[in-house]
């Protein structure tokens, strides 16, 4: 799980960084989609090395998931009865809501595939025209409320997600891990939803 | 005070349901057992069974005591144990629901009471330190910093109660395995069985039934000795140390 | 002078045939060098039986697995690691001399025949200061967190007016941390396959076949099922019997039914009205109190002890000028103040509240107030001295000792009587060993702080090991047949008694006879005893008992869990035992440590002592009624002297 979790952060990262160069104009962006498609092109071909990674991020994605059933199911079988009042006392709210939280992120994805990168969702969907088809995306009001929401659900999933990591991996001082967390969650927010609320308020066009 | 309490009834496996007993006459210096007490005289000169629930030291230390009140491990206060619980904290009418432990390593034996040898086979499976008894060396033969045995301390404080188990929504035990990890681990004298001692004890844990632990801190929360997360954190740092060393 | 006679007859003297003559310092050696040796390979062969997972047993238990025994171990909780061991808060006393304040062994050995007041055997406090040092090193090779100082080495702190610093701790609790030492060694043993533990199972009865103990009869607490456990030897761990005074610190589940049920089988009780009352605990708030929470002595190092000078004084404590408190003790005992002994702290307070001047509900309780400490040392400093005491104080009564004094009275706490053993720690039922609170053995009349946890373990990894071997050496012994008419009578006792408890269904609950029971032992057999009182206590006593088996009401059936039913069987016992403490402080009628006679005081009102006539143990053989047989004590090291506080 949270092996699995870190690989994938480290893809939201990557991810968030490509987003910003809708900022640096179309250019920027379109250009990065080809840079993508051509890393190692010499060695594998044209997105050779991109089907590579993206296998490799479907990989974990489903040990993710699997690593999540498991658990879930763990967590089901260890409380046959469950109570009939029950209130949390401190389980942050992110905390509780991994197993939904994930669930809303692997839909959006979904979506967000056929959306950008298949383009079949997409208003413009032109192949290759990526700051074209994310400004067509984020002017519908719904497209950008369901990313927001998308968003939110991962930040809330990466704030649980970065601290429990950390402990399962043996870092063992909890308050300063968990603050970092929030932090970064809130930076991977923050970078995330830049892009469609700049497209929503006609910042970038 | 007047109060409702309503409690949760089991004699056989499947008979479990809530039952609701007015009490019109509660002092607000009571403890919760102790309207409990209560409540059994009434049942028994009433000719019901009194309701079975587990207790000893009632001083918050032998760790005999726990049921789930309102839904929260041992009750509303932080650090307290049920039996160290008083009323002066509830509301005069208030519905105070009350039910066991649930986890499957907990069996109900009887309405509150449950069955938790299980964290007996946790222990057994390596929370100890092999001292044959006459084998000691000088006690100050080898010295401890104090962080190291104030770090020790806090996790030793555990009393075992299983409020950890029955809060956490997995059902894990992990925050009761940790402490005994963290207490003998980071002593000088628990360093030679240390690997062994974590995978024994975190297989017999996952062997019982009880649910893995995804760090939602209920269990620390609950804890009436306030046990910290930091421990689950150690337990998982040994785990992954020992996990990588071959195992002589 | 009245006499005691009627209430029981005098049988033949009794001598410790174990304890070897000659200097003290080698006693112990010599003991074990002349003691039979088990033969390793026959240690497999040889099962005991282990009664109680408290310090005392938990240890015994785990070392005897080590040694390569059998043993079968038995708790009435739900987990060896609950025994009432675990709520010791102080500490445990070391003759280590890490101070090199001028302690050690020879000291300890004084400080605790002195505090005991001249009736222990000297024989066995000196091997018990000489173990002390073992169990220090013991428990830390087992990762026990004493409390530690910044160079990383043990700290101790001096503890109940001795004037060395010997007690080591860890916070306030440190019973809790050498009980979870034992429990640790005994699950060890558990896993290994040495130890069978049994949780959840009561004994009832003792086997005695052919002279020799040989099992026990248990009820399973679960099934509710009878059955019997054989050995070669059984040995009890089953702690005090202070819950005959319905409210102490005992835990709730603490009871006299295995050591009452072995007196009745022929093992001997020795000085049953040796109690401890503890005079810092937080009074009782009404009818419903359940028990009764200790809070450390060492409160009264800074706290000032006071009631109002007028007798119904409803005044809030803060309201009563100062010119209008009495702070009795410091009156009354100017040099030692608020820091007399505990049992001259305890009476002080009874006599006080007696003359209705004692505060709070009921008018049982007296402050122990901070205010001076507060001004005089800044309220953080007794915050960090005090904090968590404060805070438990807080928890249970709701009022802040920061801001209105706290409220304290005695409360029964330690039991000093028990079984009678010899130096082997063997009762006078061959086979049958008695170790820890249960037995009589290291505490004389009184115990001293932080000895109890001292005493539990010497007994369980250090001595009672290595005596038994002497008498194990002889076996194993012919197996045991379930058939033999000795078992099958005291199995169908156990089933008959169970059933007659059912049976009565009258319409009193068992706490309101164990409550009223209390009641009568606390007037009369408490901190101060009389020949009235005890003479009445001894009529109403039996007269309860017998109400008791016509009005008792037992609810549910032998089968399962049945709560009610385990309490029954308990207080059952307590009220024969009850009548056996009350004919042994009427019978002592001198004043010595926990056993105060108002009739044996010094015109100034001191404790007497009476050497000349009552310088013995007396332990007393089941009858009816009792025989007293006494086992006289020798002083060849400390020469006994009266104390004086004033």
């Amino acid at each position: 799980m949270a092996v699995s979790g870190v690989a994938l952060l480290l893809f939201v990262v990557a991810h968030m960084v490509g987003n910003l160069k809708v900022f640096l104009g179309p250019e920027s962006m379109d250009g990065y989609g080809r840079w993508l498609r051509s890393i190692g092109s010499a060695l594998l071909g044209n997105e050779g090395v991109l089907w590579v990674l993206r296998i490799g991020l479907v990989v974990m994605i489903v040990l993710h998931m699997t690593a999540a059933i498991q658990l879930a199911r763990r967590a089901r079988a260890a409380r046959p009865e469950s109570y009939r009042a029950r209130r949390p006392v401190q389980g942050s709210y992110a905390a509780r809501t991994m197993r939904w939280g994930g669930v809303i992120i692997v839909l959006f994805v979904v979506y967000h595939l056929l959306d950008l990168t298949v383009g079949v969702l997409n208003p413009h969907g032109v192949h290759g025209e990526i700051y074209r088809n994310v400004t067509a995306d984020f002017q519908l009001w719904y497209v950008t409320l369901a990313y927001t929401v998308a968003v939110l659900a991962l930040g809330l999933h990466i704030r649980h997600g970065i601290w429990s990591a950390l402990q399962t991996l043996g870092v063992s001082s909890a308050r300063v891990v968990q603050t970092a967390a929030l932090g970064f969650a809130v930076f991977i927010c923050v970078g995330y939803l830049s892009v469609p609320f700049a497209v929503f308020f006609g910042l970038v066009r | 005070m007047r109060l409702t309490l309503r409690i949760w009834r089991q004699s056989t496996k499947d008979d479990g349901r809530l039952v609701d007993y007015r009490l019109d006459d509660v002092s607000e210096d009571m403890s919760f057992l102790e309207v409990l007490d209560v409540l059994n005289e009434e049942l028994i000169l009433a000719g019901d069974e009194p309701v079975a629930f587990d207790h000893d030291c009632r001083e918050g230390i032998c760790g005999m005591c726990g049921m789930m009140i309102n839904g929260v491990a041992h009750g509303p206060e932080r650090a307290t144990t049920a039996c160290q619980l008083h009323m002066r904290h509830f509301a005069d009418g208030a519905t105070i629901t009350v039910e066991p432990w649930r986890a499957k390593p907990f069996p109900v034996v009887r309405d509150l009471v449950v069955d938790r040898s299980a964290l007996d086979r946790i222990i057994e499976a390596g929370g100890y330190i092999s001292a044959p008894t006459g084998s000691a060396p000088d006690a100050h033969a080898v010295a401890v910093p104090k962080p190291d045995a104030d770090t020790a301390f806090e996790s030793a404080a555990c009393i075992g109660c299983g409020a950890c188990v029955a809060a956490c929504p997995n059902g894990s035990g992990m925050l009761f395995t940790a402490a005994k990890i963290t207490h003998l681990g980071v002593l000088p004298q628990g360093q030679p069985e240390r690997d062994s001692r974590v995978l024994d004890m975190v297989r017999a844990h996952d062997d019982l039934g009880f649910g893995g632990c995804t760090n939602t801190g209920e269990c620390t929360a609950v804890c009436p000795k306030g046990v910290p997360l930091d421990s689950i954190g150690r337990l998982n740092r040994d785990l992954l140390r020992a996990s990588l060393r071959p195992r002589r | 002078m009245h006499s005691a006679k009627g209430f029981y007859t005098v049988g033949e003297p009794i001598i410790d045939e174990k304890s070897p003559a000659g200097p003290i310092e080698t006693r112990w050696d010599r003991r074990r060098f002349g003691a039979k040796l088990v033969n390793p390979a026959n240690k497999r062969k040889l099962t005991v039986i282990v009664v109680g997972t408290g310090l005392a047993g938990g240890s015994a238990a785990a070392t005897l697995g080590e040694l390569g025994y059998n043993v079968k171990s038995f708790c009435y909780q739900d987990s060896p690691r609950r025994a009432h061991s675990i709520a010791a808060q102080g500490g445990i006393n070391a003759a280590k001399n890490y101070r090199n304040d001028g302690d050690s062994v020879y000291r300890l050995f004084y400080d605790t025949v002195k505090g005991g007041d001249f009736r222990a055997r000297e024989s066995n406090v000196y091997r018990l200061a000489q173990i002390s040092v073992e169990i220090i090193d013991q428990c830390v090779a087992q990762g026990v967190p004493f409390a530690r100082e910044y160079g990383g080495l043990l700290d101790t702190r001096s503890f109940g007016g001795a004037q060395v610093s010997r007690t080591f701790y860890a916070r306030g609790q440190t019973g809790q941390q050498l009980l979870l030492g034992a429990y640790q060694a005994l699950a060890r043993q558990i896993a290994a396959g040495r130890v069978e533990m049994h949780p959840r199972t009561e004994m009832l009865d003792l086997i005695v076949v052919d002279g020799r103990a040989r099992g026990i009869v248990v009820r399973d607490l679960v099934t509710g099922g009878v059955s019997t456990h054989f050995a070669d030897a059984v040995v009890l761990a089953t702690g005090g019997y202070g819950n005959a005074f319905y409210l102490s610190t005992n835990a709730k589940g603490c009871n006299t039914t295995a050591i009452w049920r072995a007196h009745r089988r022929g093992a001997l009780m020795a000085n049953p009205c040796y109690t401890q009352i503890h005079p810092t605990c937080i009074p009782v708030s009404g009818e419903h109190q359940s028990k009764l929470t200790l809070m450390s002595e060492s409160l009264r190092n800074d706290g000032r002890v006071w009631v109002p000078k007028q007798g119904g004084d409803s005044r809030a404590a803060n309201d009563i000028p100062e010119g209008e408190r009495d702070y009795y003790l410091e009156r009354t005992y100017p040099s030692f103040g608020n820091l007399v002994p505990r049992d001259i702290a305890s009476r002080a307070a009874k006599h006080v509240c007696d003359e209705g001047r004692g505060v709070g509900p009921g008018g049982l309780g007296v402050y122990l107030d901070f205010a001076d400490a507060i001004r005089r040392l800044g309220r953080a400093a007794v915050e960090a001295k005090y904090g968590n005491l404060f805070e438990m104080y807080q928890r249970i009564t709701g009022e802040a000792p920061y801001e209105v004094p706290m409220r304290i009275y005695p409360a029964v706490h330690y039991t000093m009587g028990g079984l009678w053993v010899d130096y082997d720690l063997r009762s006078t039922v061959p086979g049958l060993f008695v170790i820890g609170e249960a037995n009589f053995s290291d505490h004389g009349a009184n115990r001293l702080g932080a000895s109890a946890l001292m005493q539990g373990l010497a007994d369980g990894y250090f001595v009672l090991p290595n005596t038994i071997g002497d008498y194990l050496a002889d076996g194993p012994f012919e197996t045991v047949d379930s058939a033999h008419p000795e078992v099958t009578a005291a199995v169908s006792e156990v089933v008959d008694r169970i059933t007659a408890l059912l049976l009565v269904n009258g319409d009193r609950t068992v706490d309101s006879f164990h409550r009223e029971l209390g009641h009568i032992m606390w007037e009369h057999c408490g901190m101060e005893r009389t020949e009235e009182g005890l003479r009445k206590a001894l009529k109403l006593i039996p007269a309860l008992r017998e109400e008791f088996w016509r009005r008792v009401k037992v609810p549910g059936g032998g089968e399962g869990l049945n709560q009610s039913l385990e309490k029954a069987g308990r207080v059952a016992d307590f009220f024969e035992l009850a009548e056996l403490m009350c004919v042994d402080a009427l019978h002592r009628k001198e004043s010595c440590g926990g056993h105060f006679r108002a009739e044996s005081q010094s015109p100034d009102g001191e404790a007497l002592r009476d050497d000349a006539e009552f310088s013995y143990v007396a332990a007393w053989e089941y009858a009816q009624p009792p025989v007293l047989h006494r086992e006289q004590l020798t002083f060849e090291h400390v020469e006994p002297t009266q104390r004086s506080y004033k």
